[in-house]
């Protein structure tokens, strides 16, 4: 046994240190960006990408932040995938009350109509969306993306809670009838209090699904006032005023808020993971 | 017509619930249904967004499957789906099943869950911030890529290699998704069914093969069907990093029916292209879910 331990020996680490080098290939861009991102374009010339940086230089950022004004694209980011969030699952719960416990008739062709509408490409909405908001004067307004994501969510959210509200314990349900309660007190009395887990995990799945959004909103959101943080950043993309260091720094801003959501919501997610998978 | 008294027992009817759904098919009508019509509508006119469109029967459609950038799109889309889901999945399986049966073992659940939270970290990025990280890295003259190998390879702007680049970029982004997935799966499998097979003499490959690909199957299903959705989908990381180019080197359909839109105002052509796209991805996720369907038949 012991002897077989030794022989093993090398071959174990050989196997961490290859999964390690690998751990290291995925987080190098992470750290190249931050190590550069604090470095003035002079020093990045003479000691190159890999080198430490002699100092806190803020300028790069500051200049970025200052010329997208980027204080106001995290603010729209932020309002929008809220609103977003909070709204979707509010639809996502009415509907699955009425396809999950009420069982009202056809609800299987409402689910399909709704896992459908989850997978079609956003390319073959947008022109329509896009002429029908100018018709109506939400072109160009954070509403008419908060409207679109709302529904887009919604339609995941009431497959998913369809499906945990189907298996909702019934005699809960009963005694509560059986006192009188009204199906409204039914809903946002004992349903939405019981499924507060699954809820909390979709309002942030949905959060962060909207965060990460970028064609729609880059279609719809044109004017620097209404932009959020991935349309700024990706329309903003190797522009030629933008110098080593500084594009270093916008990408820095970028990482900065989605890791800060990871960190945050680690535990929810992981233990959520595989609700996203359906997705 | 109710019978007397029913209205009183149950004062308020099964059909009361319809309410509730009413905000909902309101809005859905109004953002999916009705614009995704009108879509399909259009794909049959020739319109440049203002005034009346033309109505040009199929048109459209027969010029697109004559159209070299057409297929060639789909042709990227299917090295992007490769890419996409087939490397990532096959890595993935790798990955959790050394992390989960080796790993976690030998060195313990700290060291696999570290390993794993660094295998997932691009998945948490939006996907225009991973294309600006890349595009930085990449770029020709400054990034960061030239410079430490000290070379000179115009990564996304040779056409030989853009899409090959674009390629490799969607590893790195997607590799995370599979292995959580795929270590989560590993959960739920009996652990006996690991010890006995150690017990026997089973070496790790012919674990990972009895055990492991066998016990995360559903897990493999999803993943394959969701990355398969989002390669066909992809649209962001194109945009950001080669918009399609040189040429059409990267062009994808997503990106292409964009083009027509927005920019050659060719609104009926894109129309056809969005509609062709939303049918591929609506019988491909119809496909995967009948396999799998079998699959769980024959399995039990």
């Amino acid at each position: 046994m012991n002897a077989d331990r030794t022989f093993r020996q090398p071959g174990r680490w050989a196997v961490l240190a290859a999964l390690v080098v690998l751990a290291v290939v995925m987080l190098f861009p992470f750290v190249i960006v931050t190590l550069n991102a604090f470095k003035s374009p002079a020093e990045y010339s003479s000691g190159g990408p890999l080198s430490l940086p002699h100092g806190l230089y803020l300028d790069g950022i500051v200049a970025f932040w200052d010329r997208v004004d980027f204080g106001l694209k995290l603010w729209n980011s932020l309002l929008i995938s809220g609103v977003v969030a909070v709204a979707a699952v509010v639809l996502s719960v009415l509907n699955a009350y009425a396809l999950g416990i009420g069982r009202v008739r056809g609800r299987l062709w409402i689910l399909v109509l709704f896992l459908v509408a989850n997978t079609l490409p956003q390319e073959a909405l947008v022109y329509p969306l896009y002429y029908l908001s100018k018709e109506v004067g939400l072109y160009d307004s954070k509403l008419a993306v908060i409207l679109i994501f709302t529904v887009i969510q919604a339609a995941f959210g009431t497959y998913l809670l369809s499906s945990v509200l189907g298996q909702f314990p019934r005699g809960i349900l009963e005694a509560a009838e059986i006192d009188g309660a009204s199906r409204r007190r039914m809903l946002w009395g004992i349903v939405v209090p019981i499924s507060r887990p699954t809820l909390s995990v979709l309002l942030i799945f949905f959060f962060i699904w909207t965060w990460n959004e970028f064609f729609l909103p880059m279609v719809f959101l044109i004017s620097n006032d209404n932009q959020t943080v991935p349309v700024a950043l990706g329309v903003l993309q190797g522009e030629k005023m933008m110098d080593a260091t500084m594009s270093s720094a916008s990408a820095l801003l970028g990482i900065i808020p989605a890791v800060a959501f990871f960190l945050i919501f680690q535990r929810t997610l992981t233990r959520g993971i595989t609700v996203g998978a359906i997705k | 017509m109710a019978p007397p008294g029913a209205g009183a027992a149950r004062p308020r009817g099964r059909g009361g619930y319809w309410l509730y759904l009413v905000p909902s098919l309101v809005l859905f009508l109004a953002i999916i249904v009705v614009p995704f019509l009108m879509n399909v509508a259009t794909s049959f006119t020739r319109w440049s967004g203002v005034g009346t469109p033309t109505w040009i029967g199929l048109d459209n459609y027969t010029k697109l499957f004559k159209d070299e950038r057409f297929w060639a799109s789909f042709e990227h889309n299917v090295a992007l789906i490769i890419a996409m889901a087939v490397v990532p999945t096959i890595i993935g399986l790798v990955l959790a099943a050394a992390l989960f049966d080796y790993i976690a073992k030998r060195f313990g659940g700290r060291t696999a869950s570290a390993l794993r939270a660094a295998f997932y970290l691009p998945q948490v990025l939006p996907v225009a911030v991973a294309g600006v990280v890349w595009g930085w890295m990449l770029h020709p003259s400054y990034g960061a890529v030239n410079q430490i190998f000290g070379i000179k390879v115009n990564w996304l702007g040779d056409p030989d290699i853009a899409l090959a680049t674009v390629m490799a970029i969607m590893v790195w982004f997607q590799l995370g998704y599979p292995v959580v997935i795929f270590m989560a799966g590993l959960q739920r499998v009996d652990p006996s069914l690991y010890e006995a097979a150690e017990i026997d003499g089973a070496s790790w490959w012919r674990r990972f093969w009895h055990i492991t690909i066998p016990q995360i199957r559903p897990e493999i299903f999803v993943v394959l069907l969701t990355c398969t959705i989002a390669a066909l989908k992809v649209f962001g990381p194109i945009f950001v990093l080669t918009r399609g180019g040189p040429g059409s080197a990267t062009m994808v359909p997503s990106y292409f029916s964009y083009l027509n839109f927005f920019q050659k105002v060719n609104v009926g052509y894109g129309s056809a292209i969005a509609t062709v796209l939303a049918l591929i991805i609506v019988v491909v996720t119809f496909l995967f879910l009948r396999v799998q369907e079998r699959d769980q038949e024959s399995g039990s």
